[in-house]
Protein backbone atom coordinates (compact mmCIF):
# COMPACT_ATOMS: atom_id res chain seq x y z
CA UNK A 1 0.00 0.00 0.00
CA UNK A 2 2.23 2.88 0.94
CA UNK A 3 4.82 1.44 -1.66
CA UNK A 4 1.93 2.04 -4.02
CA UNK A 5 1.16 5.18 -2.92
CA UNK A 6 5.45 6.10 -3.18
CA UNK A 7 5.46 5.06 -6.92
CA UNK A 8 2.26 7.33 -7.62
CA UNK A 9 4.10 10.48 -5.86
CA UNK A 10 7.38 9.29 -7.36
CA UNK A 11 5.56 8.68 -10.78
CA UNK A 12 3.99 12.32 -10.44
CA UNK A 13 6.74 14.35 -9.70
CA UNK A 14 8.63 12.91 -12.40
CA UNK A 15 6.05 14.01 -14.65
CA UNK A 16 5.97 17.33 -13.14
CA UNK A 17 9.58 18.12 -13.72
CA UNK A 18 9.39 17.21 -17.30
CA UNK A 19 6.38 18.89 -17.99
CA UNK A 20 8.15 22.03 -16.24
CA UNK A 21 10.90 21.84 -19.41
CA UNK A 22 8.10 21.87 -21.69
CA UNK A 23 6.15 25.01 -19.96
CA UNK A 24 9.47 26.99 -18.48
CA UNK A 25 9.52 28.73 -22.12
CA UNK A 26 6.19 30.07 -21.71
CA UNK A 27 6.52 31.20 -17.88
CA UNK A 28 10.10 32.86 -19.34
CA UNK A 29 8.10 34.34 -21.85
CA UNK A 30 5.53 35.52 -19.32
CA UNK A 31 7.93 36.54 -16.57
CA UNK A 32 9.91 38.46 -19.15
CA UNK A 33 6.62 40.66 -20.40
CA UNK A 34 6.50 41.97 -16.78
CA UNK A 35 9.98 43.15 -16.98
CA UNK A 36 11.30 46.40 -17.47
CA UNK A 37 14.02 46.45 -20.15
CA UNK A 38 16.60 47.16 -17.27
CA UNK A 39 15.27 44.12 -15.43
CA UNK A 40 15.56 41.85 -18.49
CA UNK A 41 19.18 43.56 -19.10
CA UNK A 42 20.36 42.42 -15.42
CA UNK A 43 20.52 38.65 -14.97
CA UNK A 44 22.00 38.91 -11.52
CA UNK A 45 18.84 38.78 -9.76
CA UNK A 46 15.97 36.48 -12.47
CA UNK A 47 13.43 36.91 -10.58
CA UNK A 48 13.14 40.84 -9.50
CA UNK A 49 10.31 42.20 -11.03
CA UNK A 50 7.96 45.10 -10.13
CA UNK A 51 5.21 44.05 -12.00
CA UNK A 52 3.91 46.49 -14.60
CA UNK A 53 1.91 46.61 -17.34
CA UNK A 54 3.61 48.95 -19.13
CA UNK A 55 4.95 46.58 -21.97
CA UNK A 56 1.54 45.32 -22.08
CA UNK A 57 0.12 49.40 -22.65
CA UNK A 58 3.12 50.04 -24.71
CA UNK A 59 1.98 47.39 -27.16
CA UNK A 60 -1.57 48.76 -27.36
CA UNK A 61 -0.15 52.56 -27.50
CA UNK A 62 2.90 53.01 -29.42
CA UNK A 63 2.75 49.97 -31.64
CA UNK A 64 -1.50 50.27 -32.36
CA UNK A 65 -1.57 46.20 -31.69
CA UNK A 66 -5.58 46.36 -31.49
CA UNK A 67 -5.26 46.50 -35.66
CA UNK A 68 -3.32 43.55 -36.15
CA UNK A 69 -5.06 41.50 -33.71
CA UNK A 70 -8.47 43.05 -35.26
CA UNK A 71 -6.65 41.56 -38.98
CA UNK A 72 -5.61 38.17 -37.47
CA UNK A 73 -9.25 37.65 -36.12
CA UNK A 74 -10.90 38.91 -39.62
CA UNK A 75 -9.02 37.10 -41.26
CA UNK A 76 -8.95 33.87 -38.98
CA UNK A 77 -12.98 34.08 -38.75
CA UNK A 78 -13.33 34.52 -42.32
CA UNK A 79 -10.84 31.60 -43.72
CA UNK A 80 -12.73 29.08 -41.50
CA UNK A 81 -15.69 29.98 -42.45
CA UNK A 82 -15.17 29.93 -46.19
CA UNK A 83 -13.06 26.80 -45.68
CA UNK A 84 -16.17 25.12 -43.85
CA UNK A 85 -18.47 26.22 -46.65
CA UNK A 86 -16.26 24.36 -49.07
CA UNK A 87 -15.08 21.72 -47.19
CA UNK A 88 -17.49 20.53 -44.98
CA UNK A 89 -19.71 19.65 -48.31
CA UNK A 90 -16.42 17.69 -49.83
CA UNK A 91 -15.79 15.76 -46.48
CA UNK A 92 -19.42 14.56 -46.17
CA UNK A 93 -19.25 13.28 -50.35
CA UNK A 94 -15.78 11.65 -49.81
CA UNK A 95 -17.05 9.64 -46.68
CA UNK A 96 -20.82 8.81 -48.05
CA UNK A 97 -19.25 7.99 -51.62
CA UNK A 98 -15.91 6.75 -50.22
CA UNK A 99 -14.18 8.84 -52.80
CA UNK A 100 -10.65 8.03 -51.63
CA UNK A 101 -9.17 9.47 -54.42
CA UNK A 102 -10.72 12.95 -53.79
CA UNK A 103 -9.84 12.54 -50.30
CA UNK A 104 -5.81 12.00 -51.18
CA UNK A 105 -5.98 15.49 -53.40
CA UNK A 106 -6.92 16.90 -50.31
CA UNK A 107 -4.18 15.03 -48.47
CA UNK A 108 -1.43 16.34 -51.52
CA UNK A 109 -2.63 20.05 -50.15
CA UNK A 110 -2.10 19.42 -46.97
CA UNK A 111 1.41 18.19 -47.72
CA UNK A 112 3.02 20.22 -50.63
CA UNK A 113 5.06 22.96 -49.15
CA UNK A 114 3.17 26.41 -49.28
CA UNK A 115 6.21 28.17 -50.62
CA UNK A 116 6.28 26.16 -54.00
CA UNK A 117 3.30 28.30 -54.81
CA UNK A 118 4.16 31.79 -53.34
CA UNK A 119 6.03 33.60 -56.20
CA UNK A 120 3.01 32.94 -58.31
CA UNK A 121 0.73 34.05 -55.60
CA UNK A 122 2.70 37.63 -55.37
CA UNK A 123 2.63 37.93 -59.08
CA UNK A 124 -1.28 36.99 -59.72
CA UNK A 125 -2.19 38.91 -56.43
CA UNK A 126 -0.17 42.29 -57.44
CA UNK A 127 -1.28 41.56 -60.94
CA UNK A 128 -5.11 41.98 -59.99
CA UNK A 129 -3.87 44.96 -57.01
CA UNK A 130 -5.28 42.21 -54.66
CA UNK A 131 -2.02 42.46 -52.34
CA UNK A 132 -3.06 44.00 -48.69
CA UNK A 133 -6.18 43.31 -49.37
CA UNK A 134 -8.32 41.19 -46.86
CA UNK A 135 -9.35 38.98 -49.81
CA UNK A 136 -6.43 38.06 -51.34
CA UNK A 137 -4.82 36.65 -47.05
CA UNK A 138 -8.35 34.78 -46.77
CA UNK A 139 -8.30 33.15 -49.56
CA UNK A 140 -4.76 32.00 -48.90
CA UNK A 141 -5.37 31.34 -45.55
CA UNK A 142 -8.30 28.36 -47.13
CA UNK A 143 -5.58 26.63 -48.57
CA UNK A 144 -4.54 26.25 -44.67
CA UNK A 145 -8.14 26.01 -43.30
CA UNK A 146 -10.11 23.84 -45.78
CA UNK A 147 -7.58 20.70 -45.81
CA UNK A 148 -8.04 20.55 -41.64
CA UNK A 149 -11.57 20.57 -41.69
CA UNK A 150 -11.96 18.02 -44.26
CA UNK A 151 -9.40 16.00 -42.47
CA UNK A 152 -11.12 16.23 -39.31
CA UNK A 153 -14.75 15.45 -41.15
CA UNK A 154 -14.18 12.97 -43.24
CA UNK A 155 -13.84 10.46 -40.04
CA UNK A 156 -16.51 12.33 -38.16
CA UNK A 157 -19.06 11.75 -40.64
CA UNK A 158 -18.26 8.15 -41.47
CA UNK A 159 -18.78 7.00 -38.08
CA UNK A 160 -22.23 8.43 -38.05
CA UNK A 161 -25.22 5.68 -38.71
CA UNK A 162 -26.01 5.24 -42.62
CA UNK A 163 -29.85 5.20 -41.24
CA UNK A 164 -29.97 8.86 -40.01
CA UNK A 165 -29.52 9.83 -43.84
CA UNK A 166 -31.82 6.97 -44.72
CA UNK A 167 -34.65 8.08 -42.55
CA UNK A 168 -34.69 11.91 -43.81
CA UNK A 169 -34.29 10.08 -47.58
CA UNK A 170 -38.04 8.06 -46.64
CA UNK A 171 -39.38 11.34 -45.04
CA UNK A 172 -38.83 12.91 -48.44
CA UNK A 173 -35.61 14.87 -47.80
CA UNK A 174 -32.91 15.15 -50.76
CA UNK A 175 -29.63 14.38 -50.34
CA UNK A 176 -28.90 18.41 -49.89
CA UNK A 177 -31.63 18.91 -47.27
CA UNK A 178 -30.83 15.51 -45.29
CA UNK A 179 -27.33 17.48 -44.89
CA UNK A 180 -28.80 20.25 -43.98
CA UNK A 181 -31.55 19.60 -41.64
CA UNK A 182 -29.87 15.95 -40.05
CA UNK A 183 -26.18 15.89 -40.82
CA UNK A 184 -24.97 18.89 -40.50
CA UNK A 185 -26.71 20.27 -36.78
CA UNK A 186 -26.02 16.31 -35.13
CA UNK A 187 -22.46 17.34 -36.45
CA UNK A 188 -21.82 19.86 -33.77
CA UNK A 189 -18.33 18.78 -31.92
CA UNK A 190 -17.28 17.48 -35.27
CA UNK A 191 -17.41 20.77 -36.93
CA UNK A 192 -16.07 22.64 -33.48
CA UNK A 193 -13.34 20.67 -33.46
CA UNK A 194 -12.53 21.38 -37.38
CA UNK A 195 -13.26 24.96 -36.73
CA UNK A 196 -11.06 25.30 -33.97
CA UNK A 197 -7.76 23.38 -35.74
CA UNK A 198 -8.82 25.74 -38.71
CA UNK A 199 -8.57 28.97 -36.58
CA UNK A 200 -5.74 28.21 -35.07
CA UNK A 201 -3.63 27.33 -37.80
CA UNK A 202 -4.98 31.09 -39.76
CA UNK A 203 -4.24 32.77 -36.47
CA UNK A 204 -0.32 31.32 -36.30
CA UNK A 205 0.34 31.61 -40.03
CA UNK A 206 3.10 33.53 -40.76
CA UNK A 207 4.67 32.60 -44.44
CA UNK A 208 1.26 33.64 -46.46
CA UNK A 209 0.45 36.47 -44.63
CA UNK A 210 5.08 37.46 -44.85
CA UNK A 211 4.23 38.30 -48.59
CA UNK A 212 0.42 38.91 -48.88
CA UNK A 213 -0.44 41.43 -46.17
CA UNK A 214 0.88 44.99 -45.85
CA UNK A 215 0.48 48.01 -43.95
CA UNK A 216 -3.42 47.39 -43.41
CA UNK A 217 -3.73 44.48 -43.17
CA UNK A 218 -0.92 42.94 -41.44
CA UNK A 219 -1.16 40.01 -39.21
CA UNK A 220 -0.12 39.87 -35.66
CA UNK A 221 2.64 36.94 -36.74
CA UNK A 222 4.12 39.45 -38.91
CA UNK A 223 3.79 42.89 -36.96
CA UNK A 224 5.50 41.05 -33.78
CA UNK A 225 7.79 39.75 -36.43
CA UNK A 226 8.80 43.24 -36.81
CA UNK A 227 9.80 44.21 -33.49
CA UNK A 228 12.74 42.65 -34.32
CA UNK A 229 14.16 45.31 -36.50
CA UNK A 230 14.25 47.39 -34.23
CA UNK A 231 17.64 48.96 -33.25
CA UNK A 232 18.14 47.78 -29.23
CA UNK A 233 15.41 44.76 -29.18
CA UNK A 234 12.83 45.34 -26.52
CA UNK A 235 12.24 42.73 -25.24
CA UNK A 236 9.33 43.65 -22.75
CA UNK A 237 7.40 44.96 -25.52
CA UNK A 238 8.49 41.66 -27.82
CA UNK A 239 7.62 39.47 -24.75
CA UNK A 240 3.95 41.18 -24.04
CA UNK A 241 3.30 41.01 -27.91
CA UNK A 242 3.93 37.34 -27.82
CA UNK A 243 2.11 36.58 -24.61
CA UNK A 244 -0.44 38.59 -26.54
CA UNK A 245 -0.76 36.44 -29.56
CA UNK A 246 -0.58 33.12 -28.02
CA UNK A 247 -2.52 33.86 -25.44
CA UNK A 248 -6.02 32.80 -26.97
CA UNK A 249 -4.53 29.55 -28.92
CA UNK A 250 -3.46 28.21 -25.01
CA UNK A 251 -7.12 29.23 -23.85
CA UNK A 252 -8.83 27.45 -26.38
CA UNK A 253 -6.45 24.34 -25.71
CA UNK A 254 -7.00 24.53 -22.70
CA UNK A 255 -10.82 23.98 -22.65
CA UNK A 256 -10.75 22.14 -25.33
CA UNK A 257 -7.84 19.71 -24.73
CA UNK A 258 -9.95 17.18 -26.04
CA UNK A 259 -11.22 17.77 -29.18
CA UNK A 260 -7.72 19.80 -30.60
CA UNK A 261 -5.44 15.94 -29.45
CA UNK A 262 -8.35 14.23 -31.70
CA UNK A 263 -7.75 16.66 -34.12
CA UNK A 264 -4.41 17.01 -34.40
CA UNK A 265 -3.72 13.69 -34.22
CA UNK A 266 -6.80 12.50 -35.92
CA UNK A 267 -6.45 8.89 -37.59
CA UNK A 268 -2.61 8.57 -36.88
CA UNK A 269 -3.63 5.57 -34.11
CA UNK A 270 -7.09 3.82 -36.31
CA UNK A 271 -4.15 1.20 -37.70
CA UNK B 1 -33.40 20.92 -61.43
CA UNK B 2 -33.24 19.76 -57.83
CA UNK B 3 -33.84 16.21 -59.12
CA UNK B 4 -30.77 16.29 -61.49
CA UNK B 5 -28.73 17.92 -58.57
CA UNK B 6 -30.11 15.28 -56.53
CA UNK B 7 -28.33 12.59 -58.85
CA UNK B 8 -25.03 14.02 -59.32
CA UNK B 9 -24.57 15.39 -55.35
CA UNK B 10 -21.56 12.90 -55.52
CA UNK B 11 -19.68 15.32 -57.93
CA UNK B 12 -21.07 18.62 -56.93
CA UNK B 13 -20.25 18.77 -53.23
CA UNK B 14 -16.45 18.27 -53.85
CA UNK B 15 -16.35 20.35 -56.84
CA UNK B 16 -16.32 23.96 -55.18
CA UNK B 17 -13.29 22.17 -53.13
CA UNK B 18 -11.67 21.20 -55.49
CA UNK B 19 -11.91 24.04 -57.96
CA UNK B 20 -10.67 25.96 -55.35
CA UNK B 21 -7.39 24.01 -54.81
CA UNK B 22 -6.63 23.76 -58.49
CA UNK B 23 -7.16 27.40 -58.84
CA UNK B 24 -5.01 28.40 -55.72
CA UNK B 25 -2.49 25.60 -55.48
CA UNK B 26 -2.39 23.38 -58.80
CA UNK B 27 -2.45 25.87 -61.40
CA UNK B 28 0.11 28.46 -58.83
CA UNK B 29 2.78 25.50 -58.94
CA UNK B 30 2.17 24.85 -63.14
CA UNK B 31 3.11 28.47 -62.53
CA UNK B 32 6.07 27.73 -60.92
CA UNK B 33 7.15 25.19 -62.58
CA UNK B 34 6.99 27.23 -65.86
CA UNK B 35 8.87 30.20 -64.34
CA UNK B 36 11.31 27.75 -63.36
CA UNK B 37 12.70 27.13 -67.47
CA UNK B 38 12.59 31.78 -67.31
CA UNK B 39 14.90 33.68 -66.65
CA UNK B 40 12.86 36.79 -65.22
CA UNK B 41 13.58 39.51 -62.11
CA UNK B 42 9.60 40.75 -62.19
CA UNK B 43 10.25 44.17 -63.76
CA UNK B 44 7.62 44.91 -66.06
CA UNK B 45 9.85 46.26 -68.96
CA UNK B 46 11.17 42.80 -69.47
CA UNK B 47 9.37 40.27 -70.03
CA UNK B 48 10.14 36.39 -69.06
CA UNK B 49 13.02 35.32 -71.07
CA UNK B 50 12.95 31.33 -72.14
CA UNK B 51 16.32 29.97 -70.93
CA UNK B 52 15.39 25.91 -70.88
CA UNK B 53 17.14 24.20 -68.34
CA UNK B 54 20.15 26.95 -67.38
CA UNK B 55 18.10 27.77 -63.87
CA UNK B 56 18.57 23.90 -63.00
CA UNK B 57 22.42 24.13 -64.34
CA UNK B 58 22.45 27.30 -62.33
CA UNK B 59 20.82 25.81 -59.26
CA UNK B 60 22.76 22.58 -59.41
CA UNK B 61 26.80 24.42 -59.66
CA UNK B 62 25.49 26.67 -56.95
CA UNK B 63 27.37 25.90 -53.78
CA UNK B 64 24.62 27.48 -51.57
CA UNK B 65 21.82 25.21 -52.42
CA UNK B 66 24.15 21.96 -52.20
CA UNK B 67 24.60 23.27 -48.62
CA UNK B 68 21.04 24.80 -48.18
CA UNK B 69 20.38 20.55 -49.31
CA UNK B 70 22.26 19.44 -46.90
CA UNK B 71 21.43 21.70 -43.97
CA UNK B 72 17.68 20.57 -44.94
CA UNK B 73 17.94 17.15 -44.13
CA UNK B 74 21.03 17.30 -41.51
CA UNK B 75 17.70 19.33 -39.24
CA UNK B 76 15.17 17.14 -40.72
CA UNK B 77 16.17 13.58 -39.31
CA UNK B 78 18.36 14.74 -36.35
CA UNK B 79 15.42 16.72 -35.09
CA UNK B 80 13.03 14.01 -35.88
CA UNK B 81 15.04 11.38 -35.02
CA UNK B 82 15.51 12.61 -30.70
CA UNK B 83 12.13 13.41 -30.42
CA UNK B 84 10.84 10.28 -31.81
CA UNK B 85 12.95 8.59 -28.84
CA UNK B 86 11.74 11.08 -26.60
CA UNK B 87 8.01 11.01 -27.41
CA UNK B 88 7.67 7.36 -26.85
CA UNK B 89 9.65 7.20 -23.74
CA UNK B 90 7.13 10.68 -22.14
CA UNK B 91 4.11 8.76 -23.94
CA UNK B 92 5.28 5.74 -21.78
CA UNK B 93 5.72 7.88 -18.49
CA UNK B 94 2.21 9.58 -19.10
CA UNK B 95 0.74 6.56 -19.41
CA UNK B 96 1.32 5.55 -15.68
CA UNK B 97 -0.76 6.64 -13.21
CA UNK B 98 -0.18 10.14 -11.83
CA UNK B 99 -1.55 13.10 -10.11
CA UNK B 100 -3.49 15.69 -12.59
CA UNK B 101 -3.50 13.51 -15.86
CA UNK B 102 -5.91 15.61 -17.44
CA UNK B 103 -4.60 19.00 -17.29
CA UNK B 104 -1.05 17.54 -17.28
CA UNK B 105 -1.80 16.28 -21.10
CA UNK B 106 -3.30 19.45 -21.92
CA UNK B 107 -0.22 21.91 -20.61
CA UNK B 108 1.54 19.44 -23.01
CA UNK B 109 -0.40 20.52 -25.97
CA UNK B 110 1.14 24.66 -25.39
CA UNK B 111 4.21 23.90 -27.70
CA UNK B 112 2.59 22.57 -30.45
CA UNK B 113 -0.62 24.72 -30.49
CA UNK B 114 1.35 28.24 -29.43
CA UNK B 115 2.13 30.60 -32.44
CA UNK B 116 5.62 29.38 -34.64
CA UNK B 117 6.95 33.56 -34.67
CA UNK B 118 6.16 33.55 -31.27
CA UNK B 119 8.05 30.63 -30.11
CA UNK B 120 10.82 31.77 -32.13
CA UNK B 121 11.48 34.59 -30.71
CA UNK B 122 11.30 33.52 -27.02
CA UNK B 123 13.65 31.00 -28.04
CA UNK B 124 15.75 34.54 -29.38
CA UNK B 125 15.62 35.53 -25.86
CA UNK B 126 16.34 32.37 -24.09
CA UNK B 127 19.67 32.19 -26.30
CA UNK B 128 20.41 36.12 -25.89
CA UNK B 129 24.40 35.30 -25.13
CA UNK B 130 24.71 38.17 -22.48
CA UNK B 131 21.18 38.33 -20.96
CA UNK B 132 19.13 34.94 -22.09
CA UNK B 133 18.40 31.74 -19.11
CA UNK B 134 20.00 29.43 -21.70
CA UNK B 135 23.57 30.96 -20.49
CA UNK B 136 22.82 31.33 -17.33
CA UNK B 137 22.09 28.03 -17.12
CA UNK B 138 25.06 27.10 -18.36
CA UNK B 139 26.75 29.31 -15.92
CA UNK B 140 25.33 27.44 -12.72
CA UNK B 141 26.57 24.46 -14.11
CA UNK B 142 29.88 25.90 -14.28
CA UNK B 143 30.40 24.99 -18.18
CA UNK B 144 30.82 27.63 -20.47
CA UNK B 145 28.44 30.62 -21.98
CA UNK B 146 27.90 29.76 -26.07
CA UNK B 147 26.52 31.72 -28.66
CA UNK B 148 24.08 29.66 -30.08
CA UNK B 149 22.04 31.18 -32.43
CA UNK B 150 25.16 33.40 -33.33
CA UNK B 151 27.38 30.89 -33.82
CA UNK B 152 27.68 28.76 -37.41
CA UNK B 153 28.59 25.52 -35.56
CA UNK B 154 25.75 26.02 -33.02
CA UNK B 155 22.70 27.34 -34.93
CA UNK B 156 21.28 23.73 -36.18
CA UNK B 157 21.73 22.06 -32.79
CA UNK B 158 20.46 25.26 -31.31
CA UNK B 159 17.35 24.50 -34.07
CA UNK B 160 17.10 21.08 -33.27
CA UNK B 161 16.40 21.87 -29.44
CA UNK B 162 13.42 23.96 -31.05
CA UNK B 163 11.87 21.20 -33.05
CA UNK B 164 12.40 18.88 -29.99
CA UNK B 165 10.95 21.28 -27.20
CA UNK B 166 8.21 22.05 -29.62
CA UNK B 167 6.89 18.56 -31.85
CA UNK B 168 7.88 15.62 -28.93
CA UNK B 169 4.60 16.38 -27.19
CA UNK B 170 3.04 15.38 -30.51
CA UNK B 171 4.96 12.39 -31.12
CA UNK B 172 3.92 11.54 -27.16
CA UNK B 173 0.39 11.96 -27.20
CA UNK B 174 -0.39 10.13 -30.37
CA UNK B 175 1.71 6.77 -29.00
CA UNK B 176 -0.24 7.60 -26.05
CA UNK B 177 -3.26 7.21 -27.69
CA UNK B 178 -1.89 4.18 -29.48
CA UNK B 179 -0.98 3.20 -25.78
CA UNK B 180 -4.17 3.19 -24.56
CA UNK B 181 -5.62 1.02 -27.10
CA UNK B 182 -3.46 -1.46 -26.83
CA UNK B 183 -4.64 -5.16 -26.61
CA UNK B 184 -4.54 -6.61 -22.75
CA UNK B 185 -4.28 -9.98 -23.44
CA UNK B 186 -0.51 -10.44 -24.97
CA UNK B 187 0.75 -8.76 -21.20
CA UNK B 188 -1.02 -11.39 -19.58
CA UNK B 189 0.07 -14.29 -21.27
CA UNK B 190 3.56 -12.38 -21.17
CA UNK B 191 2.83 -11.88 -17.39
CA UNK B 192 2.15 -15.84 -16.59
CA UNK B 193 5.64 -16.51 -18.48
CA UNK B 194 7.55 -14.24 -16.37
CA UNK B 195 9.04 -11.75 -18.50
CA UNK B 196 10.44 -8.96 -17.05
CA UNK B 197 9.69 -5.29 -17.41
CA UNK B 198 12.31 -4.72 -20.18
CA UNK B 199 11.37 -8.01 -22.06
CA UNK B 200 7.38 -7.06 -21.96
CA UNK B 201 8.29 -3.39 -23.78
CA UNK B 202 10.45 -4.90 -26.07
CA UNK B 203 8.94 -7.91 -27.15
CA UNK B 204 5.26 -7.05 -27.03
CA UNK B 205 4.78 -3.33 -26.98
CA UNK B 206 7.34 -1.66 -29.30
CA UNK B 207 6.03 -4.34 -31.78
CA UNK B 208 2.34 -3.29 -31.33
CA UNK B 209 3.04 -0.26 -31.32
CA UNK B 210 4.89 0.30 -34.24
CA UNK B 211 2.16 1.13 -37.07
CA UNK B 212 1.55 3.66 -34.47
CA UNK B 213 5.10 5.45 -33.91
CA UNK B 214 5.48 4.67 -37.79
CA UNK B 215 2.29 7.64 -39.08
CA UNK B 216 3.85 9.53 -36.02
CA UNK B 217 7.00 9.71 -37.73
CA UNK B 218 6.33 9.88 -41.43
CA UNK B 219 3.71 13.09 -40.44
CA UNK B 220 6.66 14.70 -38.79
CA UNK B 221 9.46 14.11 -41.35
CA UNK B 222 6.95 15.55 -43.85
CA UNK B 223 6.61 18.80 -41.58
CA UNK B 224 10.02 18.97 -40.53
CA UNK B 225 11.30 19.28 -44.18
CA UNK B 226 9.06 22.34 -44.70
CA UNK B 227 9.96 24.02 -41.02
CA UNK B 228 9.64 27.84 -42.32
CA UNK B 229 8.50 30.03 -39.55
CA UNK B 230 10.88 28.95 -36.41
CA UNK B 231 13.85 29.01 -38.80
CA UNK B 232 13.11 32.45 -40.25
CA UNK B 233 11.99 33.94 -36.94
CA UNK B 234 15.64 33.35 -34.88
CA UNK B 235 17.76 33.52 -37.34
CA UNK B 236 16.99 34.13 -40.94
CA UNK B 237 19.04 31.55 -42.25
CA UNK B 238 22.17 32.95 -40.21
CA UNK B 239 24.37 33.32 -39.36
CA UNK B 240 25.48 34.04 -42.72
CA UNK B 241 24.21 30.88 -44.34
CA UNK B 242 24.66 28.31 -41.85
CA UNK B 243 20.88 27.87 -40.71
CA UNK B 244 19.64 28.30 -44.74
CA UNK B 245 17.29 25.60 -45.66
CA UNK B 246 15.39 24.97 -48.72
CA UNK B 247 12.86 26.68 -47.88
CA UNK B 248 14.72 29.55 -46.44
CA UNK B 249 17.26 29.83 -49.65
CA UNK B 250 13.86 29.66 -51.89
CA UNK B 251 12.59 32.77 -49.80
CA UNK B 252 15.58 34.54 -50.03
CA UNK B 253 16.23 33.71 -53.52
CA UNK B 254 12.42 35.09 -54.65
CA UNK B 255 11.52 37.18 -52.10
CA UNK B 256 14.69 39.26 -51.83
CA UNK B 257 16.98 38.68 -54.90
CA UNK B 258 14.29 38.49 -56.93
CA UNK B 259 15.99 35.98 -58.75
CA UNK B 260 12.05 34.01 -59.95
CA UNK B 261 13.31 32.02 -62.51
CA UNK B 262 16.38 30.17 -60.16
CA UNK B 263 14.24 30.30 -57.13
CA UNK B 264 11.27 28.64 -58.89
CA UNK B 265 13.70 25.82 -59.97
CA UNK B 266 14.69 25.33 -56.60
CA UNK B 267 11.05 25.37 -55.42
CA UNK B 268 10.61 22.89 -57.91
CA UNK B 269 13.20 20.61 -56.74
CA UNK B 270 12.15 20.80 -52.85
CA UNK B 271 8.43 20.48 -54.30
CA UNK B 272 9.52 17.27 -55.69
CA UNK B 273 11.82 15.97 -52.70
CA UNK B 274 8.50 16.46 -50.27
CA UNK B 275 6.06 14.70 -52.86
CA UNK B 276 9.06 11.75 -53.38
CA UNK B 277 8.97 11.07 -49.47
CA UNK B 278 5.08 11.68 -49.34
CA UNK B 279 4.49 9.08 -52.02
CA UNK B 280 6.80 7.10 -49.83
CA UNK B 281 4.68 7.84 -47.24
CA UNK B 282 1.28 6.50 -48.46
CA UNK B 283 3.16 3.60 -50.08
CA UNK B 284 4.93 2.51 -46.88
CA UNK B 285 1.61 3.83 -44.93
CA UNK B 286 -0.23 0.85 -46.97
CA UNK B 287 2.12 -1.59 -46.30
CA UNK B 288 1.95 -1.60 -42.58
CA UNK B 289 -1.80 -0.85 -42.95
CA UNK B 290 -1.69 2.19 -40.71
CA UNK B 291 -3.58 5.45 -41.67
CA UNK B 292 -2.35 9.27 -41.40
Amino acid sequence: MIKKRMKLIFMSLAVYLILFIFIAPFLWMVLASFKTQQQILDTSNLLAITPSFSNFVNVFTQYEFMGFIGNSFLVAVASTFLGLLLGLPAAYSIAKYKQNGLGLLILVARIVPGISFLIPWFIIFSKLELIDTYTALTLSHVLVTMPFIIWVMIPFFESLPGELEESARIDGCTTTGALIRIILPISGPGIITASILAFIFSWNNFMFSLILAGENTKTLPIAIFNFLSYSEINWGGLMAASVIITLPVLIIALFMQRYIIAGMTGGAVKG
Amino acid sequence: MSYWFDKHVKWIYPLPAVLFVALMMVFPIGYTFWLSFNEWSMSNVAPPLWVAFENYKELFADELFRQSLWTTFYFTFIAVAVQTVLGVLLALLLNAHFIGKGIVKTLFLLPMVATPVAIGLVWVLIYEPNVGVANIFLQVMGLPAQEWLASPDLVLPSLIIIDVWEWTPMIALIVLAGLVSLPKDPYEAAIVDGANRFQIFWKITLPLLQPTIYSAVLLRLIDALKTFDIIYATTQGGPGTSSQTLNIYGYVLGFQYFQLGKASALLMVFFAIVLALSILVIFLRKKVGVSI
